[in-house]
């Protein structure tokens, strides 16, 4: 049974690295101020806990390197949003000199990437921003998936009225544009990062539930499900055991292209000021910040470094996503 | 038969229409290449049918797609060369080729619904060959196309032209695409499985077309089947191939009634036979399985599977083809030809005493199901015994699935009973069935490739059985239990941790043979356990399935279409059309005079290997009516040979009784079913 345990013990490493890192993460971004002295050392355990996982990515998907690319990508945030607090920055929210251009030095301090408008370090906002979009974009990605997700199995493997209620509300919600959609959420519930969760999960669930959906519709008539069925399984033990990881491939990957959405939608919500209010570093507000600096050529890095950090997380969740398509192909 | 190059010396009827010389096919692996076909030789002449058969994954098919010049981007021509009434195929310019392909060369392959075009109607597919390849005009085609719906045999032609693919049958469509082919007056047509996705019956009709069009048109043909049977029923020759090479090829006659190659002998050994039953001889599998092409071994390919197999000799290195007869041009690949007793009886050790049926288990009374407009069972009423293994033979459509579904409890029966032993079934769904009634039924399915969760290791999926059905429920205890159940099915223990997509086909139906029988179940439902395996795989899956029903004395109740498994397999047949049964009996006596007429049109459509075995031939008309609207009367009486007018087409059949359980449903008076001849004869 070694290779039993051995497959257990893979799957249960993931899952134990990515409890490692998130827990602390989302802990200290959504209730920084409860911490108090805690929060220093909150984030220890995860720096660890990313390097490995990385280490892991790199060596299970050899096989793609546009895969590897792409985790290495969104290891270098990851690895930023834990380490943040313990790296010698500036303090993001302090404002310091104003319009310092990258690699001067103003007030006697040294600006490595200027600083912007009001004079705070671009460097250390961009770094600190990346720890909201990571935990604000995931923690909604994952709640979409779980309301999602279950709906399009109940739909699709119990099918009858239950699947044309809900397709019915899903078709209702898609056939509002997406940013409309968040915005009527956000402006009727107001703003805050919980309420970015709501807004994501409303717009993104039913479009996950329509791909869960039809995977399962597909699955439910092959034999193991005919033989779960016969064999008087509960239909909950066929949806989450016999059904759940045999349409896991395709799902992983859409997971990935809709973290990559959702950092766009989230970036663009507080782009357009709503969601996370000022003065939190956040990649969206500093580019809403700098748009009018940006007028001026010489003042575009304002806009240029948080827009590309914006890309760079983006590109490597969609290169991700395009090497395991590659690799569930392969196998 | 005839129609070979028999009588002429001209020089145009010496060249070969087809010549393959030392032909080596590769594809591109992703590591390195595969070498699919292996220094293979092939002599088609003029108006010769030449049959190619072998398992999935010898090469067969790469054949005839090499001799289109059609591998693809993957695939390419290593070495030989193949040529085309004496042309060098590979030497051909593009507008060459395009003129041999689909011109001089037709194909026909084995789903007639994708080589045609769903958004034209047949008409204007039929007459766009003419048109292109004739320089036709438009009446001229129109003319030749109907002519040529004539020839394969589709009544109403007219109607079939101004219809759509979608609206004809399988069977339709096939012929159409063979119509098709001969439009453009092929020189050679190749055809790959054209009957494998058809029902038995329509599939008779097609081999009888083929067959003469092989004698009208003197076309020669490359018949591509796995089935021994077809092929001695098509073709005048025939080649065996076995991973990638030829191993046997000669006349069919002479083939088929001296079997010089062990493979041969081993395919023909494994197919159930229409005069043997489980008694009499044994189905012998062939051990283990066709080498992947990357690892074929040394010497002769066979060898490893072989029982002949002499070390030293036979893997020191390439077997070339040996003569068989002085005068015959038959030749085998095996070096030891001249040395093994070829007249050697088949048998094996096995002896089988018939298991006494016990008591009634099921008692299935007036059993109907409709669905909205579709009765897909309609009156059923038979009874199984413990013990017995019965079966239900039908063509698609007959309702034979939808009886297991109510049996299984995945769907309600809308009328009638099914009792086990004193439980009320037809209207039980299986979520409200006990454990113990759940446990005593159990199935396998039909595909092994989606039979088993490919997510799940095998050993926790025979687990959940023995856990569920609370065989054991101490986890050592467990486990032993799943490795005694990979013993019983013949397979490794280390199987247990292996995930399904490490296995092969054979190797998946028996774990799901291991997982029915996990629950110590009485009734075993088996829908069309072994049609979706190679043969050789086949036997062993029956021969097993056997031995564990014989082992735990289970009944077996055995859903299929391929009538010679079943008169293998079961102890008792129903014989099921449009959802009503049509005769049930005894095997012996299903199979012997007196027949239900469909009965004897399925019998004669079993395609039989045996050179010996005489088959009457008994050819439907007509297509299977749709289930939504079944003929009235009796509805075997649209294509039913024996047709009474204005009785049968009008008044349902009364259940004649002939002798202990046999029971036909039809209105031929009794003197006239007794006096049927059999369909099978065998001179001794």
């Amino acid at each position: 049974m070694k290779g039993l345990a051995t497959a257990i013990g893979r799957r249960g490493t993931v899952a134990t690295l990515v409890v490692l890192i998130w827990v602390p993460l989302a802990c200290f971004v959504m209730l920084g101020p409860l911490l108090g002295a805690m929060e220093r050392y909150v984030l220890l355990p995860a720096t660890p806990a990313v390097v490995a996982l990385y280490g892991m990515a790199l060596y299970r998907w050899r096989k793609s390197w546009i895969a590897r690319v792409g985790a290495t990508l969104i290891c270098f945030w990851l690895l930023i949003a834990v380490l943040v607090p313990y790296l010698p920055l500036l303090d993001p929210d302090k404002p310091i000199a104003p319009l310092a251009l990258p690699g001067t030095v103003k007030h006697g301090v040294f600006f490595l990437l200027g600083s912007d408008l009001r004079g705070r370090d671009m460097l250390s906002r961009t770094l600190w921003g990346s720890q909201r979009i990571l935990v604000w974009g995931i923690t909604s990605t994952v709640a979409a998936y779980l309301v999602g997700a279950s709906l399009g199995l109940m739909g699709g493997y119990l099918g009858g009225w239950w699947d044309e209620v809900v397709s019915f509300l899903g078709n209702v919600v898609m056939s509002f544009p997406v940013m409309v959609l968040l915005i009527l959420i956000l402006n009727l519930l107001g703003q805050s990062g919980f309420n970015i969760i709501l807004a994501v999960t409303c717009s993104s669930a039913p479009l996950i539930m329509r791909i869960v959906r039809g995977l399962s519709l597909d699955a439910k008539s092959r034999g193991y499900i005919q033989a779960a069925q016969t064999r008087g399984e509960h239909p909950l033990y066929i949806m989450l055991v016999e059904l759940l990881p045999n349409v896991r491939g395709p799902l992983i990957v859409d997971a990935c292209l809709r973290l990559g959405y959702t950092t766009v939608a989230i970036t663009t919500l507080t782009f357009l000021g709503l969601g996370l209010q000022p003065p939190d570093p956040d990649w969206g507000l500093m580019i809403k910040e700098a748009a009018t600096a940006a007028l001026l050529w010489k003042y575009s890095y304002m806009l240029i470094i948080p827009a590309l950090s914006v890309s760079s997380l983006i590109l490597g969740f969609n290169l991700m996503a395009d090497g395991l398509h590659d690799l569930e192909l392969q196998s | 038969m005839s129609g070979t190059s028999s009588g002429s010396s001209t020089r145009a009827r010496d060249t070969p229409i087809l010549e393959c010389r030392d032909l080596s096919v590769c594809y591109a692996g992703r590591t390195s290449d595969i070498e699919a076909v292996k220094a293979f030789n092939l002599t088609v002449m003029r108006g010769e049918a030449h049959g190619l058969v072998g398992e999935s994954g010898c090469g067969k098919s790469t054949i005839a797609l090499a001799t289109m010049r059609y591998l693809g981007k993957a695939g390419r021509i290593t070495a030989g060369e193949i040529r085309f009434q004496g042309r060098d195929v590979m030497a051909l310019g593009k507008e060459e080729l395009r003129g041999m392909r689909g011109g001089a060369i037709a194909m026909i392959y084995q789903e007639p619904s994708a080589a045609l075009n769903p958004s034209m109607s047949i008409g204007e597919q039929l007459i766009e060959v003419s048109m292109f390849h004739d320089d036709a005009d438009r009446p001229q085609a129109t003319r030749r196309a109907l002519s040529m719906l004539d020839r394969v045999r589709l009544a109403d032609a007219r109607r079939i032209m101004a219809s759509f693919p979608h609206q004809l049958s399988g069977g339709q469509q096939q012929r159409i695409v063979i119509a098709m082919a001969l439009l453009s007056d092929p020189q050679l047509l190749l055809l790959d499985e054209p009957t494998t996705a058809l029902d038995v019956t329509v599939e008779a009709g097609i081999v009888d077309l083929i067959r003469d069009i092989s004698a009208e048109f003197g076309t020669s043909m490359l018949y591509i089947s796995h089935n021994l049977g077809l092929v001695r029923e098509t073709c005048d020759r025939i080649t065996v191939m076995y991973s990638g090479q030829a191993v046997e090829t000669g006349p069919v006659t002479a083939v088929f009634g001296a079997m010089r190659h062990p493979y041969t002998r081993g395919l023909f050994a494994a197919i159930p036979s229409v005069r043997t039953d489980k008694g009499t001889r044994p189905l012998m599998a062939i051990p283990g399985q066709l080498p992947s092409p990357d690892e074929r071994p040394p010497g002769c390919l066979f060898g490893p599977r072989c029982t002949h197999f002499a070390a030293g000799r036979c893997d020191a290195g390439p077997v070339a083809m040996q003569s068989v007869h002085p005068t015959v041009p038959h030749f085998s690949r095996c070096l030891r030809v001249a040395e093994i007793d070829w007249h050697a009886p088949l048998t094996s050790d096995v002896q089988r005493t018939a298991l006494a049926p016990g008591e009634i288990i099921l008692r299935v009374n007036q059993l109907s199901k409709r669905y909205q407009e579709v009765s897909a069972n309609e009156g059923l009423t038979f009874e199984v015994r413990r013990g017995e293994a019965v079966a239900i033979v039908g063509e698609s459509g007959c309702g034979k699935s939808t009886f297991a579904r109510i049996l299984m409890g995945l769907t309600q029966a809308s009328s009638g009973s099914l009792k086990l032993a004193a439980l009320e079934l037809s209207r039980l769904p299986v979520t409200r069935r006990d454990r113990k009634t759940i446990r005593s039924l159990q199935m396998i399915f039909q595909n092994p490739f989606d039979t088993l969760n490919p997510s799940r290791t095998i050993g926790a999926q025979i687990a959940r059985v023995v856990r569920k059905f609370r065989v054991e429920r101490d986890k050592a205890r467990v486990l032993e239990r799943v490795l005694e159940l990979l013993d019983l099915v013949k397979l490794p223990r280390e199987l247990a941790e292996r995930r399904p997509s490490q296995l092969s086909g054979g190797q998946k139906q028996r774990i799901g043979l291991a997982r029915a029988f996990a629950g110590n179940a009485d009734i075993i439902v088996a829908d069309e356990p072994v049609s979706a395996l190679d043969v050789s795989v086949q036997a062993a899956i029956i021969e097993l399935l056997l031995q564990m029903q014989r082992l735990e004395h289970t009944t077996l109740i055995l859903i299929s279409h391929d009538l010679s498994v079943v008169r293998y397999l079961a102890d008792r047949i129903v014989v099921m059309y449009l959802g009503q049964i049509m005769e049930q009996g005894a095997t012996q006596d299903v199979f012997a005079p007196p027949y239900h007429p469909y009965t004897e049109s399925l019998l004669a459509a079993i395609p039989v290997p045996d050179p010996r075995m005489r088959k009457r031939k008994v050819l439907l008309t007509g297509e299977i009516p749709s289930a939504s609207k079944p003929p009235p009367g009796c509805r075997f009486s649209t294509r039913c040979p024996y047709r009474l007018a204005d009785i049968c087409d009008k008044l349902a059949p009364p259940v004649q009784d002939f002798g202990p359980g046999h029971r036909i449903a039809c209105h031929l008076p009794r003197e006239q079913l007794l006096r049927m001849q059999p369909v099978f004869e065998e001179p001794t």
